[in-house]
């Protein structure tokens, strides 16, 4: 019989203050673990490590806004860019890949953000070392989709599942007349993508509704084309022609097939050359932002900021709170110990005088301290997981983050020794108490 | 020779600061396998005497030898480990513990000495009083006697040199008592253990070929404890 199960012992049959400090240390760790993995979440889901792409191009505007609505898909799209940019952005020798995103409209069931955009999209990767991984097909026809895992399962959603879209913006509660067939589902990649529905970009563009504001497009372009008059003329030239073309033609005519001149886009993702790509990032970036065209944006510079701002502050405080939280329970425990031991000096008395030396029994009061909060930082890690499986779908509605619950953080390895830290502080002085105990006064 | 006392004196300090002298022993020894009953009164010094014996207490002078080996200038954890190893305690209160089934309260008393609990030895001892059907029984689900039955079990689980008794039967009923002492003597004869007993009432020690008056070899100047 060691002197931890004698310790055990101890604990057992003092059940009830044992359970009620355990507990007390769990909620302190279950805290701490909370704070941990949220932290750690956000921390990577603003980090390049969880983004395959280096830029992020999309109307003039705030670029905290163009991240949070093109990569996170929590804001609505800032402006539009016009679909020609696209081939400018092509063409430039230092672009390896570049994306285009529509996005505005969402699924009628459950209000998933609905993106239209190209195979490319499927081709960067979840993140840079993690390939998506599609049950199913790619997207081969216009009104063929490709789901997020989240989608399907809130939606009970699998392939062959139908849906239909409602338009986004103004007439929030028009729904299209086109049906979309699912062709693939995207294994769960804890991102915004799990929350999204990828439609191709051409079907997009074939969507009823999503008719071309003359008025609204030609300000866009004149003002996207401003530092470069021929071409914001020669823009502006075409889409009259067919303003007016369109204009002659029955009324209620619908026009599915726009020439590309009529056509915007939300965003562009674009992946630079690798073997230069802080260089490019930093080029491309400041001449669009020069020629007054454009907002381009490494995603992570403004969410990384936003982080530090707002949330570094806030994850800094729960850290805190959750220490303190700790120390009290570790007061606890200390309480708890000591108050006992005015009972168990006749216990320990009797241990003395069948031989236990002096060291066995401070080691089992130090080993039951060590024990009440081992257990606790147990309950306390299963609870502090619980705490984010409970709340990681309030989390993902209100802001959009997605947490893996059951994502063990090398930081929670931490806790333990901190634990036992604390455990051999608050139990020093009782198991003093019963090192010093007198064996023939208290027998 | 087991036990040797040699010109043992202790003295208590009273609270008021004058002394209390509660021992003074020029001699006292038992030989191997004997069974000594010790008579003495109460507040006679019987249990100053069996903690200076068993090492719980150090005299303020002479020597405690056990096996050739004194006890009271061992230094404390020496003297630890040999009260594990040689020595078994019966005490008038069975001083179980309370969280503890009878056998791991056998395995209990192994565990200091050895350090290897012997789980089998454990459960024959235990069989051997009789208790072989209250081994997962904690204290309070025991009787009295069963308790004390415990008790011996646990003081002969180490095989020690000598067993210190302290009143063992006295919160024993009649019934039970001449059985505790057959127990206690029969276990003792068994391993070639001294028996030390000491008692208040000398009835419990007609068994007893031995039988001392602490008062005859005691000789403290005051009033003992």
């Amino acid at each position: 019989m060691n002197l931890v199960s004698i310790a055990w012992k101890s604990i057992k049959q003092r059940a009830l203050p044992s359970t009620l400090t355990s507990l007390n240390v769990a909620l302190g760790v279950m805290l701490i673990v909370a704070v941990l993995v949220c932290t750690s979440v956000v921390n990577r889901a603003f980090s390049q490590s969880a983004i395959p792409y280096d830029l992020v191009i999309g109307a003039k505007g705030s670029e905290l806004q163009l991240v949070l609505s093109a990569v996170y898909r929590i804001e609505p799209a800032i402006g539009k860019l016009p679909y020609d940019f696209l081939k400018e952005v092509e063409a430039d020798r230092r672009i390896v890949n570049a994306v285009p995103l529509v996005f505005g409209d969402t699924t009628e069931q459950g209000a998933f953000p609905i993106v239209g955009t190209t195979d490319t999209y499927f081709e960067m990767g979840a993140t840079p070392d993690a390939p998506f991984r599609i049950r199913g097909e790619r997207i081969g026809g216009p009104f063929d989709a490709i789901i997020g895992d989240r989608v399907a399962r809130a939606n009970d959603w699998d392939l062959g599942s139908e849906f239909k879209l409602v338009h986004g913006g103004e007439e929030s509660d028009h729904v299209h007349d086109e049906t979309f067939k699912v062709v693939g589902v995207l294994a769960p990649t804890m991102s915004a993508n799990d929350k999204t529905v990828f439609i191709s970009i051409d079907g997009f563009f074939q969507i009823g509704g999503h008719d071309v504001d003359f008025d609204q497009h030609e300000r866009q372009v004149s003002a996207f084309y401003g530092s470069e008059p021929e071409k914001r003329d020669e823009k502006l030239k075409q889409i009259r022609a067919i303003r007016a073309e369109r204009a002659a033609a029955p009324p209620g005519t619908h026009f599915h097939d726009n020439p590309d001149v009529l056509k915007s886009l939300a965003a562009i993702f674009v992946q630079t050359r690798e073997k230069s790509r802080l260089m490019d990032t930093f080029s491309l970036s400041a001449e669009y932002r020069n020629g007054f065209k454009a907002t381009a944006v490494n995603p992570i510079v403004p969410m990384q900021r936003l982080r530090q701002q707002m949330l570094g502050n806030i994850q800094k405080v729960l850290l805190w709170m959750s220490v303190l939280i700790l120390l009290v329970s570790g007061v606890s425990i200390f309480v708890s110990i000591y108050n006992s031991m005015s009972d168990r000096r006749r216990e320990i008395s009797i241990m003395r005088a069948l031989g236990a030396p002096r060291s066995s029994v401070f080691s089992i009061i130090l080993a039951e301290s060590v024990l009440l909060c081992f257990i606790g930082g147990l309950l306390g890690l299963l609870l502090g997981h619980g705490l984010v499986f409970v709340a990681s779908g309030v989390i993902a509605k209100e802001t959009g983050l997605l947490l893996n619950p059951w994502a063990f953080e090398p930081m929670e390895l931490w806790v333990f020794p901190i634990l036992f830290a604390l455990a051999v502080l608050v139990g020093f002085l009782p198991a003093l108490t019963a090192y010093r105990t007198d064996v023939a006064r208290n027998l | 020779m087991s036990l040797l006392l040699e010109s043992i004196r202790k003295t208590y300090r009273e609270p008021s600061g004058s002394a209390l002298p509660v021992l003074a022993i020029d001699r006292f020894e038992i030989s191997r396998g004997e069974q000594v009953v010790l008579v003495g009164s109460s507040g006679g010094g019987k249990t100053t005497l069996l903690n200076i014996i068993s090492g719980i207490t150090l005299p303020d002078s002479g020597s405690v030898r056990i096996d050739d080996n004194d006890i009271a200038s061992m230094p404390e954890v020496v003297r630890d480990r040999f009260r594990a190893e040689r020595i078994g305690f019966v005490f008038q209160t069975f001083n179980l513990l309370p969280a503890f089934s009878a056998l791991e309260n056998v395995l209990l008393g192994m565990s200091f000495g050895s350090g290897k609990a012997d789980k089998a030895r454990a459960r024959d001892l235990l069989d051997r009083v009789g208790l072989s059907a209250r081994l997962d029984h904690r204290p309070e689900q025991m009787s009295v006697g069963e308790q004390q039955r415990v008790a011996v079990a646990r003081a002969m689980a180490n095989k020690p040199s000598l067993l210190l008794a302290d009143e063992p039967t006295a919160n024993v009923d009649t019934a039970n008592q001449e059985k505790i002492l057959d127990l206690i003597r029969s276990a003792c004869k068994e391993n070639e253990t001294s028996l030390l007993m000491v008692t208040h009432t000398p009835d419990v020690a007609t068994q007893f070929d031995r039988v001392d008056r602490l008062a005859d070899f005691n000789k403290p100047e005051g009033t003992g404890s």
